[in-house]
């Protein structure tokens, strides 16, 4: 067995190098700042969680200036936590374990977000979400949760709203089965049912590529409006198929259509597609023209959703830090940081102007209705906004409600 | 791979003086000694602390291991074990936390892995839904407890509206108050007993399958219980659906766990701002440790019993077996529910730990995992199952993230430029199939073959792949509780 | 398709007509034996199944005539009958396509191939390739369509096999000899290298991996034949009819090399006893090889025609056909390759049937489409526990 020895004297080899290098490098000084991402970056999920990682790289790469001048030192540390949960809080554990790790920005699934976050909010830290859009990561109250992104209970019913707007007075509701895209779709069937639109069928599929066999009900019934609720990978599919068996009606889906990546898959018969979101399109943001550029220069290819939320969710805790900082006037405490974050006012962001409210949720959310205008990839951005609509959180809305009483 | 190798001195010439009672002795407080040094000498601020702390982890998480494999008075031995489980590891998880959690989560898959040994092990029954049972128990729990929108929550059955509601006539509210404190480890039994009968629910209509027949079939109950569970939020709400059931309740934590955790902090000189979180986190451990040690011991006690005989003739031979005698139907619905039993104890603790549980926890690749454990570790024994859980869990948990932590700092330190695609942290699953694969190439027995299996393959191979002068080398030594053939 | 397990039972209506001279003399042509029977049986297969499948559908309406309101079951069976019909067995091919694989390697070496699925994903992954290739060098809309799908299968096919049997050679043949669940988890680590790989490579390369066939702008493919039947039309999509006719003919040629050639001869005597063969002189480790690439070839090329039909791929793309498949397998009785065809027509148009029809029944709905899948599996193994048409072979003591 000399395959043993071999690998014992490897493993000797470099259990000594590790430890005299660890014993003898220590560089670090105490004004290393760290921001953490955790996001899937391997998996079928990593297309999604690997632009997230690098939207967090390159906000940190363009925005971390001031804090360079302040004499900090700015680093990131990108985590994979798989879509799983042991990955995320065992990840969090190590998070939270680094003291000069001040903020996180993650995660995609909510899945691992609300365990991770217990670790997190458990160790003071502060967690600012780019993807959870399930209510109750922010309904827990929580000071050190935070989300830039919008909640599925305001966007599946925007969806709805503006449906019922166009006179639809049937539709089809499906949804891929996960926590994202179930509770998106839940809440346009609930918001549709009350404007009175007749959802034909709900159904949840897991089947990710050959729809040939669930569009034929589909097609029986003939709905004007088919809504899914996923990811554009499986609704482009989806939408490729459906138009080829013969759909003609509308296609309607959340903010996880929004990716050039749609058009990519779906080719012609994307156009026409109508999603609700809380990013505008760039056409109209002129930073986040500018976001798409140099993200496209460094990495090579075009951000997908989620990216630009990543992207103000660092900068957001970037500039929190410093305020803390400032107030502090020394390296600021995970908790000073944490309230920071919660303190972010009029935070003019590419996705839009942030408040948080006291559960970390933006207290007015801008969310828009965009229709689809080409099957090319490359015209994504000159999507047209065709409805915009201001809806407050939860709680600032029971705010509002209080202060003007009922007449 | 490095880990079993390096608590395994590479010349042959040390076997016979560390067979020695006296000095295995040594060398085991030597080690331990030296891996608690390794651990408080980590330098956090340092740019290799990643690697280091790569290195370190298993070298410190392996020592009971090595404890309970070197040759030692029996008293020593026990003595050792728990002031190592008692004191050493409560000391350097509350210095160091992630390694307390890495701790917790090698004692829940150490423990999923020896139920599943039992079923494929043992009985040579292939389970590949083995996560279901799993499932059974971490829902059992955390539907008893979250505060969820379920129907139990509507009805008010869970256990947090019973600990909360205060409108309760005193004998009641004393009942509340028993069932309060105990509900974890009376859930933790009925879990247990859940997961008992769905196991042999399951096996009574696999009975007649064989082989690839049972394989599918339990891989398709598996994913028959996940699919229950993402869909059972409607018409009548059990398991929330996708959505999950989160803020499961914890077990009650004992008022010296927090004292007991700020008196360790302040002897260490550390700083704890919230020593409740620590607390709980060592409850967990301690659960763990429990479970894991009288999983262990079962185990035992059930592999030399006339039932664990009854089990390697089945696996052997079945139609042997019958004609011996063997009562072929109870002995293998006995495997499948003591198998399940296990892992609904485990499920329960895990819920609790995790305090959110969704179908996505409860996948196929779930129970791959548990089975590569087993047959990495070595199909059949105890001590090499916990082994492989151990190795898995740490490459999966530790070992990988730290790698690329690592590269991340030497970019970060502007020493390394690599491009983004290249990142490590996207190659994990490449590095865990290249592990599986190398370890079965080389060691298809697992590391610690059990001992049948061992002289089953030697017989094999006699010629080619291990000489005889020095039969089946490491292994022998680690498995010390062996006598020296 | 052994002709043996399958030949036409003695004592019945067609007795008079079997025992004639002329049939005889006819049935024993290799015309006969090598595309009509197995066409037939094809045809038998996909009607009886039809027939059950509708036959249970209507029986379901007569019971529940109106599960919800305003839809009348039977209506809807009627208007969707032959769309459910059409993808039902265009999926079914591709089902049947990646069981041989399984039920191939598992008649030669009794283990299952867990790393097929992959193989799988990397037929379609190559068939994009070879369409991105043309397509980026300008060139595709210059094929012939027919002869870029012969192509693509072709080469998408020879790729899988080759990999299959590289796989062989590196993983699983020095694991002859170990304990049956060794391979298996070698298996499993092929999986996910192979995922991880073709990830990699894709994500370098084109930096994403959701793969887009480029046939989307091709009108040949794209365009819906609209078929009428009765009142209501149907729209067949070109692909559909393209995997039926590709493996159609690639089934008759696997029915012809394995009954039919001497190399198919040797696979059939090592399935029945590897020692003994290697003894009367058959190059065992030669025959396993070309096991594993036909069976790597059947899979790549299902997988090509599953992406030409779907359109979009990814490395995470084989994991659920692979699992159907090998369900289909077992249902069919393992080891048996007339019962992968069947198996894997059966389950993909049971699947169609219940994707189509669930969603009247709102309390089940198609997610329980895979549960009712696995129960039908599992009861068909509790009566018939080695599978539809798997031989009943006796332990040896």
């Amino acid at each position: 067995m000399k395959l043993n020895k071999v690998v014992g004297l490897l493993s000797s080899a470099a259990l000594a190098t590790a430890l005299s290098v660890s014993l003898v490098a220590a560089q670090d000084g105490d004004n290393v700042i760290r921001i953490a991402s955790q996001t899937p970056l391997s998996g079928p999920q990593s297309v999604l969680g690997v632009s997230m990682s690098n939207a967090v790289r390159l906000a940190i790469d363009e925005l971390s200036q001031p804090l360079v001048d302040m004499g900090y030192t700015v680093e990131y540390v990108p985590f994979d936590d798989q879509a799983t949960p042991e990955v995320g809080v065992s990840n969090a554990q190590q998070i939270v374990a680094d003291p000069s790790i001040l903020a996180v920005v993650g995660h995609l699934n909510s899945g691992v977000a609300i365990p991770s976050s217990e670790v997190y909010n458990e160790n003071d830290l502060v967690m600012i979400s780019p993807a959870n859009t399930n209510p109750a990561i922010t309904d827990r109250g929580y000071a050190t949760v935070n989300r830039v992104c919008g909640r599925d209970d305001l966007q599946g019913p925007t969806g709805a709203n503006y449906a019922a707007e166009l006179g639809i007075t049937s539709a089809y509701v499906l949804h891929d089965t996960t926590a994202y895209g179930q509770g998106v779709a839940e809440y346009f069937q609930d918001e549709a049912e009350r404007l009175g639109i007749t959802v034909l069928g709900f159904e949840g599929t897991e089947e990710a590529s050959n729809f040939d066999a669930i569009i034929q009900p589909i097609l029986a019934q003939s709905p004007e409006l088919i809504y899914f609720g996923g990811i554009y990978s499986q609704t482009a599919a989806f939408l490729a198929q459906a138009r080829a068996a013969g759909y003609e009606g509308l296609f309607m889906g959340p903010d996880g259509t929004d990716s050039t990546e749609f058009a990519a898959i779906a080719g012609d018969a994307a156009v026409g597609t109508l999603y609700t979101t809380v990013a505008g399109p760039a056409s109209i943001y002129p930073n986040a023209a500018a976001f798409i550029e140099s993200y496209t220069e460094a990495f090579g290819e075009g951000p997908q959703p989620f990216a630009a939320q990543s992207y103000d969710s660092t900068a957001i805790a970037l500039q929190a830090i410093q305020a803390a900082i400032e107030s502090t006037g020394g390296l600021p405490s995970r908790a000073d940081v944490a309230a920071a974050v919660r303190a972010t006012a009029d935070y003019e962001g590419l996705t839009g102007t942030i408040t948080f409210d006291a559960n970390g949720d933006p207290e007015i959310g801008l969310y828009y209705v965009i229709e689809v205008v080409s099957g090319d990839p490359a015209e994504w951005s000159n999507n047209s906004i065709i409805a915009t609509l201001e809806i407050p959180s939860p709680l600032t809305a029971a705010a509002m409600a209080e202060a003007t009483p009922a007449s | 791979m490095a880990t079993v190798s390096a608590m395994t001195p590479a010349k042959t010439g040390f076997r016979e003086i560390l067979s020695r009672p006296a000095v295995g002795l040594a060398v085991a407080i030597l080690y331990v000694v030296v891996a608690v040094l390794f651990v408080f000498m980590l330098d956090r601020r340092s740019l290799w602390y990643p690697l280091a702390s790569l290195v370190i982890a298993p070298i410190f998480l392996l020592s009971p291991l090595v404890v309970a494999s070197l040759s030692m008075p029996r008293i020593a031995r026990i003595v050792l074990l728990v002031v190592m489980f008692a004191v050493v590891m409560p000391v350097v998880g509350i210095s160091n936390p992630p390694y307390l959690e890495l701790a917790v989560q090698i004692s829940i898959f150490a423990g999923l892995a020896l139920g599943l040994n039992i079923v494929v092990g043992f009985a040579g029954l292939l389970d590949l839904g083995y996560v279901a049972f799993f499932a059974v128990g971490a829902y059992l729990w955390g539907m008893a407890t979250s505060p969820s929108e379920t129907i139990f929550t509507e009805n008010a059955w869970t256990v947090s509206y019973w600990a909360s509601n205060p409108d309760l006539s005193p004998l009641a509210a004393g009942f509340v108050a028993f069932v309060q404190s105990g509900a974890f480890f009376f859930v933790m039994f009925i879990g247990i007993a859940a997961a008992g009968l769905v196991g042999v629910l399951l096996g009574l209509p696999v009975l007649r399958l064989r082989g690839d027949y049972l394989a599918i079939v339990t891989l398709g109950f598996g994913e028959v219980i996940r699919i229950f569970a993402r869909n059972l939020d409607s018409p009548i709400n059990f398991t929330n659906g996708a959505q999950g059931l989160r803020n499961i309740a914890a077990p009650p934590l004992p008022g010296f766990y927090i004292s007991f955790t700020e008196s360790i902090a302040s002897v260490l000189g550390l700083r704890v701002d919230n020593p409740a979180v620590l607390a709980k986190q060592l409850l967990f451990y301690t659960i763990g440790l429990v479970l894991l040690f009288v999983i262990i011991l079962v185990c035992f006690r059930l592999k030399d019993s006339v039932i664990g005989r009854a089990w390697t003739a089945i696996r052997e031979d079945e139609i042997a077996a019958i004609a011996m005698g063997v009562p072929l139907v109870r002995m293998k619905l006995l495997a499948f529910a003591s198998g399940a039993a296990f892992a609904g104890a485990i499920g329960v603790l895990y819920a609790a730990k995790q305090t959110f549980i969704d179908p996505q926890s409860f996948i196929l690749l779930q129970s791959i995992t548990i089975l590569a454990m087993v047959i990495v570790g070595g199909m059949g024994n105890v001590k090499g199952v916990v082994l492989g859980a151990m190795i898995i869990t740490l490459v999966e948990l530790h070992t990988l993230p730290n790698l690329s932590l690592q590269l991340n700092a030497l970019r970060n330190a502007g020493q390394l430029n690599i491009p983004t695609q290249l990142d490590p942290a996207k190659y994990q699953p490449l590095v865990f199939g290249f592990v599986l694969v190398l370890m079965m190439l080389f060691r298809p027995a697992g590391l610690l073959p059990e001992k049948s299996r061992r002289l089953e393959l030697m017989e094999r191979n006699e010629d080619d792949e291990l000489p005889k002068e020095e039969p089946i080398s490491d292994a022998v030594l680690v498995d010390g509780s062996v006598p020296q053939e | 398709m052994s002709s043996e397990s399958l030949s036409p039972r003695q004592g019945g209506l067609l007795d008079p007509l079997i025992q004639s001279e002329a049939w005889q003399r006819f049935s024993h042509t290799g015309f006969y034996r090598f595309i009509v029977f197995p066409i037939g049986q094809i045809i038998v297969f996909i009607v009886a199944a039809t027939v059950f499948l509708t036959a249970l559908a209507y029986l379901v309406a007569l019971l529940i005539p109106e599960p919800r309101p305003n839809i009348v079951l039977s209506d809807q069976i009627s208007r969707q009958l032959p769309g459910m019909v059409i993808s039902g067995i265009s999926i079914g091919f591709v089902y049947a396509m990646v069981a041989l694989g399984y039920t191939l390697v598992y008649g030669v070496l009794k283990f299952i191939n867990f790393a097929h699925s992959e193989i799988f994903m990397f037929g379609s992954v190559i068939g994009f390739a070879f369409m991105n290739f043309l397509s980026s060098a300008g060139v595709l809309a210059d094929w012939n369509p027919v002869v870029l799908v012969i192509a693509t299968i072709l080469i998408s096919g020879i790729a899988s096999g080759l990999l299959a049997v590289l796989i062989e050679r590196v993983a699983y043949k020095p694991l002859r000899n170990a304990p049956r669940l060794v391979p298996l988890i070698t298996a499993i680590g092929i999986s996910f290298i192979l995922q991880d790989v073709v990830r990699a490579l894709a994500s370098i390369t084109i930096n994403d991996f959701n793969l887009t066939y480029p046939t989307r702008n091709i009108a040949f493919f794209q365009n819906p034949i609209p078929v009428v039947i009765g009142t209501n039309e149907v729209r067949v999509r070109m692909t559909s009819i393209i995997i039926v006719i590709a493996a159609v003919i690639m089934l008759l040629a696997l029915n012809y090399f394995v009954n039919g050639t001497k190399a198919g001869r040797g696979i059939r005597a090592i399935s029945m006893d590897q020692a003994t063969s290697g003894l009367m002189g058959i190059p065992v480790n030669l025959m396993i090889s070309l096991t594993f690439f036909i069976g790597g070839a059947f899979g790549g090329a299902a997988g090509a025609l599953f992406g030409l039909n779907v359109g979009n791929v990814t490395p995470y793309i084989g994991f659920i056909p692979g699992l159907k498949a090998f369900t289909a397998a077992v249902l069919g009785g393992i080891g048996n390759i007339t019962g992968a065809l069947l198996g894997g027509l059966l389950i993909g148009m049971i699947e169609a049937f219940l994707n189509g029809l669930l969603p009247y029944f709102p309390a089940i709905g198609i997610r329980y489409t895979d549960i009712i899948t696995f129960g039908i599996l599992i009861a068909v193994l509790i009566f018939r526990p080695s599978g539809l048409l798997g031989e009943r072979v006796d332990e040896k003591v």
